[in-house]
């Protein structure tokens, strides 16, 4: 009964949800930076778990007998020239250009592993000396600081991964731009982060 | 050509201003440049001791580190006051409001905690204790 009479307004109706839909990850961008505010969270209560235990050693190693400032300086300019070849692959990718994008993004994830490799080693170093996590309350509190924030470049590079086999395969299609300018930001959020723990941790460590 | 920006855009179908979000050559060059000065001062600062009062040094070297956060965003993040309809500058405004309130606020009440308990009590304490 009611069928008959609707047709027309439900067929309307039906297109204009279709129109809705039309512009697949229009609010992508926006939910992205909004979970990128969430993690910004995260990284600041360890900040502070770090701030109010960076000074309790329990007669353990401190920062000056552990942090070897060149070395850090090392990985800040790997994560910071990761920064500028990822900015050079997202200019590639407005020129459309596939090639030059990919070249890049593997640049980056050279510089990427370049920064994961020497924190690994410095973490196997500092364990070597016997500067574990458990030692005390301010060597839990860096690892934990600077472990998560390893742990989000791992991740960063494995989606570098994946979107340059996407890349590869599909082009450089609306939705690989998309995924492309997501992983932008993230990438330059580790390197705001990373900001606050050279300053923080790494430099201020030296100065206590 | 602004057809194919409303299908990858932001869905508001502003072309001009979904170009600016990318960024372009210049800025990446002038947010790295200012980025390797902004990081290399504080390094040099800390590894010389070019100040001699260690205070002094965390001050500049903090405020060094803020400059550089801002150039981040400027530069790389692209953060601007339209991107998304202001929404993100909102977020991200929201964010820094808790991240002011949980850094200063836990450093300044375990600093006072600290502070109250344990030089007497724990000193004393230990001396009684047989």
């Amino acid at each position: 009964m009611s069928q008959s009479v609707l047709p027309p307004a439900l067929t309307g109706r039906y297109y204009d949800l279709h129109e809705h839909d039309h512009p697949e990850g229009g609010s992508t961008m926006l939910g992205f930076w909004i979970y990128l505010m969430s993690d910004c969270l995260i990284f600041a209560m360890l900040f502070a778990a770090f701030g109010v235990l960076g000074g309790n050693l329990a007669a353990g190693p401190g920062p000056k007998d552990l942090f070897d400032l060149p070395l850090v300086a090392l990985n800040t300019s790997m994560l910071l020239f990761s920064s500028i070849t990822y900015g050079f692959a997202m200019l590639a990718m407005q020129r459309g250009q596939k090639g030059q994008t990919q070249l890049w993004l593997l640049i980056t994830g050279l510089f990427g592993a370049a920064f994961l490799g020497i924190e690994l080693y410095e973490f196997s170093h500092l364990i070597h000396e016997g500067a574990t996590p458990q030692r005390s309350a301010f060597l839990s509190s860096f690892f934990t600081l600077v472990g998560t924030h390893g742990l989000h470049v791992t991740f960063g590079l494995v989606w570098l991964t994946v979107l340059m086999v996407q890349v590869g395969q599909r082009g450089l299609i609306a939705a690989n731009k998309r995924r492309l300018m997501c992983l932008s930001l993230f990438w330059h959020f580790l390197d705001v982060v990373w900001i606050g723990v050279f300053t923080f941790v790494y430099l201020m460590g030296m100065l206590r | 050509m602004s057809a194919a920006h409303d299908v990858h855009g932001h869905g508001h179908g502003q072309g001009h201003g979904h170009d600016e979000g990318h960024g372009s050559l210049r800025d990446y060059v002038w947010g790295f440049a200012l980025s390797v000065i902004l990081t290399a001062v504080p390094f040099w600062l800390v590894m010389s001791g070019a100040i001699a009062d260690k205070g002094t040094t965390a001050l500049v070297i903090t405020g060094f580190a803020a400059v550089q956060i801002v150039v981040h965003m400027i530069f790389f993040l692209h953060m601007n006051a339209r991107a998304e309809g202001g929404w993100n500058l909102l977020a991200l405004l929201f964010t820094v409001v808790l991240v002011v309130i949980v850094l200063s606020g836990s450093l300044w009440v375990m600093y006072h905690l600290n502070h109250n308990m344990m030089p007497q009590g724990t000193m004393q304490g230990m001396e009684q204790a047989p």
